[in-house]
C-alpha cells in the first residue's frame, strides 16, 4: 500500500514538474518569436510565472504528500540548528530533562499509587466494608471505621444477598521456632472467603479452604512469598511441611506469589481464623471485612443490605448474659462500603496530588526560562528566517519548523530527563514514608513514559509557540533590512520576556510559600511535648508470650519482670519497663468504655470510648513520661491483683477537673470488674503521633483480674520492652539485650528493634516526605527563576550598551546606571511577589490538612517567602547591572 | 494559507474561472493561463503559476480531468476537461458570486435619497 502510494506520489510530482517546464517551455518559445533574446525572453517567462518551487510545492500538498517529506526535511533542518548553538540547546535540554525527570518522578508515584488499579484480578469489584460509628468516637476513627466483630462477619456472611464472596482478616505477629534463631513473623489471620474474595492463585500448594476454619481441627498454615524465599529458599516441597508457630506445629498447605499482600498487609503468615460460632459475643470489632460485589450490584445496594442486617446481628448474638445487644444502636453504625482502592490508599492521595501540582509548577517555570532562551536565540537568527521567508518558505512552513525545533528540545530533554526521572523512583521509593501505601509497586511502566513523552511534546510547544509565533509574523522586508547593530529592540518583544520573569517570580513564591509553611508545620510538631524524653537514648523492642508456650497469666507476668530484672542489669542501663505499645508505634489501639464510680449512666447509654493500654512498674520513668498527680503503680500492687489504674491528665480534667482531685477516685470497665483506684496521673501523650490531639488513655496494670472469668486473670502478653541507655541502638547493646532475653527463655523472639527516635521518625514519616519534595520544588524553583531573570537582565544591559554608554559619555555615574537597571529588575520582581502573593492566598488553602500549627496565610512565613525571594532575585539583577556600569563609553559608541 | 499570486483574488475565484474557461473547451495549462490573461484583458495580476495548484486542487475534488495530449506547438502537454460535476459546481460558484457581486454593488451604488 504504501509503496503505491509512493509511485503515485512520485507520478503527480513527475508529471507536476514536466507540465510546468512544458508550460516555461512554451512561453519562451512565444516570447523568442516576438523577437526577445533568449536570455530575457527566459528571465521574463520565470517571473510571471512566480515562485516556482513554492507552486510545485503546493501542488503537491494539494494531495496531501506534502507533510511527510517537509516533515522530515523540518527535522532535518532543525536538527542541524540545533547543533549549530551547542551551548544554547545543551543548557535548554538541561533545563528540560530536569523538570521532565521531576515531573515524570512523582507521575509514576501517583500512577502506581492512585491510578493503576489493584493487582487482584476484577479489582474493580473489590470493596471494603467500611463502616461508620459517629456514636463510638474513638475506636471508630474516621480512617478505619468501625471495624467488624467476629459475629457480624457471620452475620454478614450468612445473610447478605449482595457478595459474590466476603471474609475479614487481622494482621498480627507471630512466634516461629525451631527453624533457627527464634523470629517473631507478621501474620494475617483470614476467615473463610478472604482468599475466594481477592482471587489470587497460590504460587504452591494451596488455599486455606473452610476445612481449615474448623475450631480445634487441624492447624495449617500458607507462607508469603518472601518468607518461603527467605526461609526455605524458594523450596516447593515445602508443601507438607509443618513448622512451629507459636509453639503449636502447623503443617504448610500452600504459599501465595510474590507481591501478593492482604489489601495493604504484608506478611509471612497466614493461618485461618477458625471462629468458634458457639463462642461468639457482639463485640470484638478488630476484623478489616472485603467482599466482592456480585456483578452488577452497586455500592449503594450493598450498603442498604448490610443496613438491613445490622438489626439481625444485634438479635442473634449477645454480650453475655444481663447485657442489652440493642445498646449498639447508640453507635449509630452505618455501612459505608467503598471501593478496595480507596481503603488501601487512605488520605494519601492529598499529599501526593500536592507534590505533582507542584512539581507541576517548577515545569511551566523551566518552560519560561527555555522560552526566554529561545527569544534571544531567535534574535539571532531573524536574519535566517528573514532569508527562508524571502526564498519561499510560508509562514505555516516557518512556524511549523520552529515548533518542530522545540518539540525536538523537548523531546531530547524528555529522553535525558527519563534517565534522571528512573534515578529520581529509586530516589522516592527510598525516602518515601514508608506507611505510603503500594510504596512496593512503584515504579516507571508504560504509562509514566508515556506520561513523560507527552509532557515533552507539550513543554516543546508550550515554549516554542510565543516566539515561533512573534518571529514567523514578521515581514521579510524589515528584517533583512535591520542589521544585528542598530535594531533597537522593540517594546513588545521585552513585553513577553518581562512577563515571563513576572511570572516566574509569582510561581516561585507559591511554591516556596508552600515549602515555608511545610517547615513550620515541622518546627511547630517538633516542638510539641511528645510525652517521651531523648528518643535516642531509648531502646525498644517487642516480644510476645503466646498462650501456648505459657498459658498461665502470672507465670507470663514474672517471665516479662525477669526480663526486665536482666535488661536492667546489663551494664549502663539506667532503667527499663514495658508497654502494650509505645506511642506512635502505629499498632491498632484497643478502646474500652469507661464507668466512673461517683458518675451516674442512664440505661441504655453507654460511656465514651477510651484508649487504653497496660503499663508496667517503673514504665513511665523509663519513657520519661511525667506523672503529674500521684505515683506509678508498683510490682507488690501488680502481683498482688490490687484493683490500680493510672490515666491521662485529659481524662482526669474530664471526669474530675483536675490532675490532683483525680487520685483516689475509682473506675472499671463493666460491672464484672472490680472498681480500681485511680493512684496516679499522666501527662498527655500524643499516642497517635504529635500531629494528632493526644487522647484520653487508661492505663492498666499489666496482670488483673479477668473480668470476663472469674477467677481467672488476665495478662498483657505482647508488649514492647523500653530500655534506657546510653548505648541504645548499638550493635553490642543489641547483642546483650537478647542475650538478656534468650537467658530467660531462649524460645522468645526479639522483633522491632528500634530506639524510640526511628519510632518518631517514622510517625512524622509523611510530613517530613512532603517537607522533602515542596523544599526539592521550592528549590529548583529559586534557582531557575534566579537563571531566568539573570538571563533578561543580562540580555537587556548587553542590548543597551549603547544607550548605557552615551550616557555614561553625558556624565552619568556608575551609581546612576546601577540604579537605572536595578530599578527595572525590582519592578518586575516585586509586580511577581505581587502576582504570587494573591496566587499563594488562593492555592496554599489545598494544604490546608498537611500543615500543623500553622494557618496557610501565616504571614511570618510570606514575608520570609517574598524577603528571600526579592533578596536573590536582585542578587541575580545586580551582577548584570555591575556590568553595565563597567560599560566603556568609547568603545559601546565605536561598536557601531 | 497564503498566496502571493491570489492577494487581489477571493479564494476560489482563480478556479472559478478555469472552471469556466474549461467549459467552453479543454485546455492545455499555458492556454489556459494566455486565455484568462487575454480575456481579463490583463486587469487580474495573476501570476501564471498559480493555476497549477489551483488545477491540482481540480483535479482532486474531480471537477476536472486531464489527459496526455499533444499541443499544436508539438509538445507533449496535459489537456484538461470539465466534469459534470465541475459543470455544476461551476454554476453554484457563479450564482452566489452574483448574489455577492449584488451586494457588494447596492452598498457601493451612491445612496438614493
Amino acid at each position: 500500500m504504501n509503496r503505491l502510494r509512493q509511485l503515485f506520489r512520485r507520478r503527480i510530482d513527475r508529471e507536476l514538474s514536466e507540465e510546468i517546464a512544458a508550460h516555461l517551455d512554451e512561453k519562451i518559445e512565444e516570447l523568442m518569436a516576438e523577437g526577445m533574446p533568449r536570455q530575457e525572453a527566459v528571465q521574463k517567462a520565470r517571473r510571471e510565472f512566480g515562485n516556482l518551487l513554492r507552486i510545485e510545492e503546493q501542488g503537491r500538498e494539494v494531495w496531501g504528500w506534502p507533510s511527510l517529506e517537509a516533515l522530515f526535511l523540518d527535522i532535518r533542518q532543525g536538527l542541524r540548528a540545533l547543533g549549530h548553538n551547542p551551548v544554547f540547546t545543551a543548557v535548554a535540554v538541561l533545563t528540560i530533562a530536569i523538570g521532565i525527570a521531576a515531573n515524570t518522578a512523582v507521575f509514576s508515584v501517583v500512577n502506581s499509587v492512585l491510578l493503576k488499579p489493584l493487582h487482584y484480578p476484577g479489582a474493580e469489584e473489590l470493596v471494603a466494608l467500611h463502616q461508620l460509628a459517629p456514636g463510638a468516637e474513638g475506636l471508630a476513627d474516621f480512617e478505619s471505621g468501625l471495624l467488624l466483630s467476629p459475629s457480624m462477619y457471620v452475620t454478614y456472611s450468612d445473610h447478605n444477598k449482595t457478595f459474590e464472596s466476603m471474609g475479614v482478616w487481622i494482621s498480627g505477629t507471630a512466634n516461629v521456632t525451631g527453624l533457627a534463631e527464634p523470629e517473631q513473623v507478621r501474620t494475617v489471620a483470614v476467615s473463610d472467603g478472604v482468599f475466594e474474595t481477592l482471587g489470587v492463585p497460590p504460587a504452591a500448594g494451596r488455599w486455606l479452604s473452610p476445612q481449615d476454619q474448623i475450631p480445634n481441627g487441624p492447624l495449617r498454615v500458607v507462607l508469603g512469598y518472601g518468607y518461603w524465599q527467605r526461609r526455605f529458599g524458594g523450596d516447593q516441597a515445602v508443601i507438607g511441611k509443618t513448622i512451629t508457630v507459636d509453639a503449636q506445629p502447623r503443617e504448610i498447605v500452600g504459599v501465595m506469589p510474590k507481591g501478593f499482600r492482604f489489601v495493604d498487609a504484608d506478611f509471612d503468615l497466614t493461618a485461618p481464623l477458625a471462629f468458634d460460632r458457639g463462642k461468639l459475643i457482639l463485640a470484638g470489632f478488630g476484623f478489616h471485612g472485603i467482599a466482592r460485589l456480585k456483578q452488577g450490584v452497586k455500592i449503594a445496594e450493598a450498603n442498604a443490605d448490610l443496613t438491613r442486617l445490622l438489626p439481625v446481628w444485634m438479635d442473634s448474638w449477645s454480650n453475655g448474659p444481663g447485657s442489652n445487644p440493642h445498646i449498639y444502636e447508640t453507635w449509630k453504625i452505618r455501612p459505608m462500603i467503598r471501593p478496595l482502592k480507596q481503603e488501601v490508599i487512605g488520605n494519601v492521595g492529598e499529599l501526593l496530588w500536592v507534590v505533582m501540582g507542584t512539581i507541576g509548577v517548577v515545569m511551566l517555570i523551566a518552560c519560561a526560562n527555555v522560552t526566554n532562551l529561545l527569544l534571544v536565540r531567535m534574535e539571532a537568527r531573524q536574519q535566517e528566517l528573514a532569508m527562508r521567508t524571502a526564498l519561499g518558505a510560508g509562514r505555516a512552513r516557518i512556524v511549523r519548523g520552529l515548533l518542530l525545533e522545540s518539540v525536538m528540545l523537548g523531546l531530547t530533554g524528555g529522553v535525558a530527563g527519563c534517565g534522571l526521572a528512573y534515578a529520581g523512583v529509586r530516589l522516592l521509593v527510598a525516602v518515601g514514608p514508608s506507611n505510603l501505601p503500594r510504596l512496593s509497586e512503584i515504579a516507571m511502566d508504560s504509562a509514566t513514559l508515556l506520561f513523560a513523552m507527552l509532557l515533552s511534546v507539550l513543554s516543546g510547544l508550550l515554549f516554542g509557540l510565543i516566539p515561533a509565533l512573534k518571529y514567523s509574523a514578521r515581514s521579510a522586508g524589515a528584517a533583512l533590512q535591520s542589521t544585528s547593530r542598530t535594531v533597537g529592540f522593540s517594546r513588545e518583544r521585552h513585553r513577553v520576556r518581562n512577563s515571563l520573569v513576572v511570572g516566574q517570580v509569582a510561581m516561585a513564591l507559591v511554591l516556596l510559600m508552600s515549602a515555608g509553611l511545610m517547615i513550620r508545620t515541622f518546627a511547630a510538631l517538633r516542638n510539641v511535648d511528645p510525652g517521651f524524653s531523648d528518643a535516642q537514648r531509648l531502646q525498644t523492642l517487642r516480644i510476645s508470650i503466646p498462650d501456648s508456650l505459657l498459658a498461665e497469666p502470672e507465670r507470663v507476668t514474672r517471665l516479662e519482670n525477669a526480663m526486665l530484672d536482666r535488661l536492667q542489669a546489663i551494664q549502663g542501663v539506667k532503667s527499663a519497663g514495658f508497654a502494650s505499645e509505645m506511642p506512635m508505634e502505629g499498632f491498632d489501639s484497643s478502646w474500652d468504655q469507661i464507668y466512673a464510680e461517683d458518675k451516674v449512666y442512664a440505661d441504655n447509654t453507654i460511656p465514651p470510648l477510651r484508649l487504653y493500654k497496660y503499663i508496667s512498674p517503673g514504665f513511665l520513668e523509663t519513657s520519661g513520661t511525667r506523672v503529674v498527680a500521684g505515683r506509678e503503680m508498683t510490682w507488690s500492687e501488680v502481683y498482688g491483683l490490687r484493683p490500680v489504674v493510672m490515666v491521662s491528665e485529659n481524662l482526669a480534667r474530664e471526669m474530675w477537673g483536675s490532675a490532683r482531685a483525680a487520685v483516689g477516685k475509682r473506675l472499671r470497665e463493666v460491672p464484672a470488674m472490680p472498681w480500681h483506684e485511680v493512684v496516679g496521673v499522666v501527662q498527655d501523650v500524643p499516642e497517635k503521633g504529635v500531629q494528632e490531639k493526644p487522647p484520653e488513655i487508661v492505663y492498666w496494670p499489666p496482670l488483673m483480674k479477668n473480668p470476663f472469668a472469674p477467677g481467672a486473670e488476665q495478662v498483657a502478653r505482647t508488649v514492647t520492652f523500653a530500655v534506657r541507655s546510653e548505648r541504645a541502638g548499638s550493635e553490642s547493646f543489641l547483642n546483650e539485650a537478647r542475650r538478656a532475653v534468650w537467658s530467660v527463655n531462649s524460645n522468645l523472639p526479639l522483633a522491632s528493634l528500634r530506639t524510640m527516635q526511628e519510632i518518631f521518625d517514622k510517625s512524622l514519616a509523611r510530613t517530613s516526605f512532603t517537607l522533602v519534595m515542596l523544599e526539592i520544588a521550592g528549590a529548583m524553583a529559586l534557582a531557575l527563576a534566579m537563571i531566568g531573570i539573570y538571563g533578561v537582565m543580562s540580555y537587556s544591559v548587553s542590548q543597551r550598551q549603547r544607550e548605557i554608554g552615551i550616557r555614561l559619555a553625558l556624565g552619568a555615574q556608575g551609581r546612576d546606571v546601577l540604579q537605572m537597571v536595578l530599578s527595572q529588575g525590582t519592578k518586575l520582581v516585586l509586580l511577581g511577589v505581587a502576582i504570587g502573593i494573591v496566587a499563594a492566598f488562593l492555592l496554599t488553602r489545598l494544604m490546608a490538612n498537611l500543615v500543623y500549627g500553622v494557618t496557610v496565610y501565616d504571614p511570618l512565613t510570606l514575608v520570609a517567602v517574598a524577603s528571600v525571594l526579592i533578596l536573590v532575585k536582585l542578587l541575580a539583577c545586580y551582577l548584570p547591572a555591575r556590568r553595565a556600569t563597567l560599560v566603556d563609553p568609547m568603545v559601546a559608541i565605536r561598536y557601531e | 494559507m497564503e498566496q502571493a499570486a491570489q492577494r487581489d483574488l477571493f479564494p476560489g475565484a482563480l478556479e472559478m474561472m478555469i472552471l469556466r474557461t474549461l467549459k467552453r473547451q479543454p485546455l492545455h495549462g499555458y492556454a489556459l493561463a494566455q486565455h484568462i490573461k487575454r480575456t481579463s484583458q490583463d486587469l487580474l495580476q495573476i501570476e501564471e503559476g498559480s493555476l497549477y495548484p489551483a488545477l491540482q486542487r481540480l483535479l482532486k475534488e474531480e471537477f476536472v480531468k486531464a489527459e496526455w495530449g499533444i499541443s499544436s506547438t508539438n509538445r507533449r502537454v496535459r489537456i484538461y476537461k470539465l466534469t459534470a460535476a465541475g459543470a455544476r459546481h461551476l454554476e453554484r460558484e457563479v450564482s452566489s458570486f452574483e448574489r455577492m457581486l449584488q451586494g457588494i454593488t447596492r452598498v457601493l451604488a451612491p445612496e438614493e435619497s
